[in-house]
């Protein structure tokens, strides 16, 4: 295949190429480093959980793998394809956009488009970019809002809705696109407590489906059900990594224990 | 002396030319004025700076300075050196680019701010800048500057009237030519009056029902 084709050096072809691929990121702010140099890899259908405290980079990290940041050096790989190419101009525009079509990103505070439907909100980027019929890609959104619980909040505002529902609404907008993979940005921490859990069945009902998932989070148990693997993430380099069970119940590194320590307390 | 507001009818057809004229350039200098907002908005806020900083400065001298100035240097000023620009096109470029400098501040700012995050939401999905623009910034900036710009296009209105003394009949300049006939200056202003509230009632009415259409969907 073609696409193989472009990324030889993992010569195993599909199967052994992993889904999202991150090498030696960096990035600063100004004078602040907020990557120091992060290496990632996820595989098809695995779910990975990026914890650690404000400040140390993990959002940073997700926004660069959908080039809402753009590295200052180092690589990011989407099955087999350099997200951040070195093109330039037009040719990068037209590029990063056919790639963010295949990455669905939910966002802390929802992002829905406070002027359009729940209905138009799903149906608008499909409808845009994949050249399909109004009555396809209606057909689609139908059974994605059906999924995430929300069939009958098809023609309502965004404004009318509750907040776990808008990030239910978010969830099916990015799946309208039929993503490769799936990044949560902090997910839930917008949402009042008694929404949280609705949010976290969809994104469990996506785990079971084998969606690949990168999620940003600071809700530990939600992190330990669902990761196949976590990453404990501060100042802007991963301290460690490894199945949750490990990382929750035997951390390595002494900044692991002091997260876990004042996160599990409470 | 009393007032006699029989002599009104009289010259009735004075002060309907002066209705004409007075809608003529508002509309004419509303249509200038909202198109070249939309236009001086988009340099501000997107060209290269070659081209945004002269539109800025241009922005900031027609807002600092009077509009009956502008309208002396556009009409004698130009004459002076050469360029005779006849007197109700003087009024409406006038108008249109005092008001055009004061909607481009508008849009400017509805357009700045609307939250960054549904930008990047509509990007996420893969819409281009332009796709993002056309179908997310837009129909909700257009929501937020919808009633500043009919507040300024009802000021356009009123400030038509400082195009009398270019010698446009619009209806004070017309109220003027019946008072001169008849030495009867309160009946004349008067009834002048009278009638730019009408016209701005109307104009209120549409400027409703465009709001009404905009904020329908919400």
């Amino acid at each position: 295949m073609s696409d193989t084709m472009t990324r030889p050096a993992t010569g195993g072809g599909k199967a052994t190429r992993p889904m999202i691929e991150v090498k030696d990121a960096h990035k600063s702010f100004g004078a602040i480093e907020v990557l120091k140099g992060i290496d990632l890899s996820v595989e098809r259908g695995q779910i990975v959980a990026i914890i650690g405290p404000s400040g140390s980079g993990k959002s940073t990290l997700l926004r660069s793998i959908n080039h809402l940041e753009s590295l200052d050096r180092g690589e990011i790989w989407l099955d087999g394809v350099q997200v951040n190419a070195p093109l330039t101009g037009k040719a990068f525009e037209r590029h990063i956009n056919a790639v963010r079509q295949r990455m669905g990103m939910v966002f802390q505070h929802f992002n829905l488009f406070p002027h359009l439907t729940v209905m138009e909100n799903v149906t608008l980027a499909p409808r845009l970019l994949q050249g399909l019929s109004g009555e396809a890609v209606r057909a689609r959104a139908e059974k994605l809002l059906d999924k995430v619980g929300l069939a009958d909040k098809a023609e309502a505002y965004p404004s009318r809705l509750s907040g776990g529902q808008k990030q239910r609404v978010a969830i099916a907008r990015a799946l309208a696109m039929e993503p490769k993979v799936m990044l949560f940005d902090e997910a839930t921490s917008a949402l009042d407590p008694e929404l949280v859990d609705e949010v976290n069945l969809v994104m469990k009902q996506l785990a079971q489906e084998h969606m690949t998932m990168l999620i940003v989070t600071h809700e530990m148990r939600f992190a330990g059900e669902v990761a196949d693997r976590v990453l404990f993430m501060d100042g802007g380099v991963v301290v460690e990594e490894g199945p949750p069970d490990r990382i929750f119940t035997a951390p390595k590194a002494e900044r692991t224990r002091a997260f876990l320590r004042k996160y599990l307390r409470d | 002396m009393g007032l006699d507001f029989s002599v009104v009818p009289e010259y009735a057809h004075f002060l309907w030319i002066g209705v004409v004229w007075t809608t003529v350039l508002t509309v004419s200098a509303a249509l200038l004025a909202f198109f070249g907002g939309i236009l001086f908005a988009m340099i501000v806020l997107y060209a290269p700076r070659l081209l945004a900083w002269p539109t800025r400065f241009f922005v900031w001298l027609f807002m600092g300075t009077p509009l009956l100035l502008q309208l002396y240097l556009i009409y004698f000023g130009l004459s002076q050196v050469g360029i005779d620009v006849p007197a109700l096109v003087a009024g409406i470029v006038g108008l249109g680019l005092h008001f055009a400098v004061y909607n481009a501040d508008v849009i400017r700012a509805g357009i700045v701010a609307v939250d960054p995050g549904q930008n990047e939401g509509a990007r996420s999905l893969g819409l281009s800048r332009a796709q993002s623009f056309r179908y997310v910034i837009i129909p909700q900036a257009v929501r937020s500057v919808t009633p500043p710009l009919g507040n300024n296009l009802i000021a356009l209105l009123k400030d038509s009237a400082l195009v009398s003394v270019l010698g446009v009949a619009e209806l004070v300049h017309a109220s003027q030519l019946a008072i001169s006939e008849t030495y009867r200056p309160f009946e004349f202003y008067i009834t002048a009056a009278a009638l730019y509230y009408l016209l701005n009632l109307l104009l209120e009415a549409g400027l409703r029902a465009v709001e009404r259409k905009v904020e329908a969907t919400r």
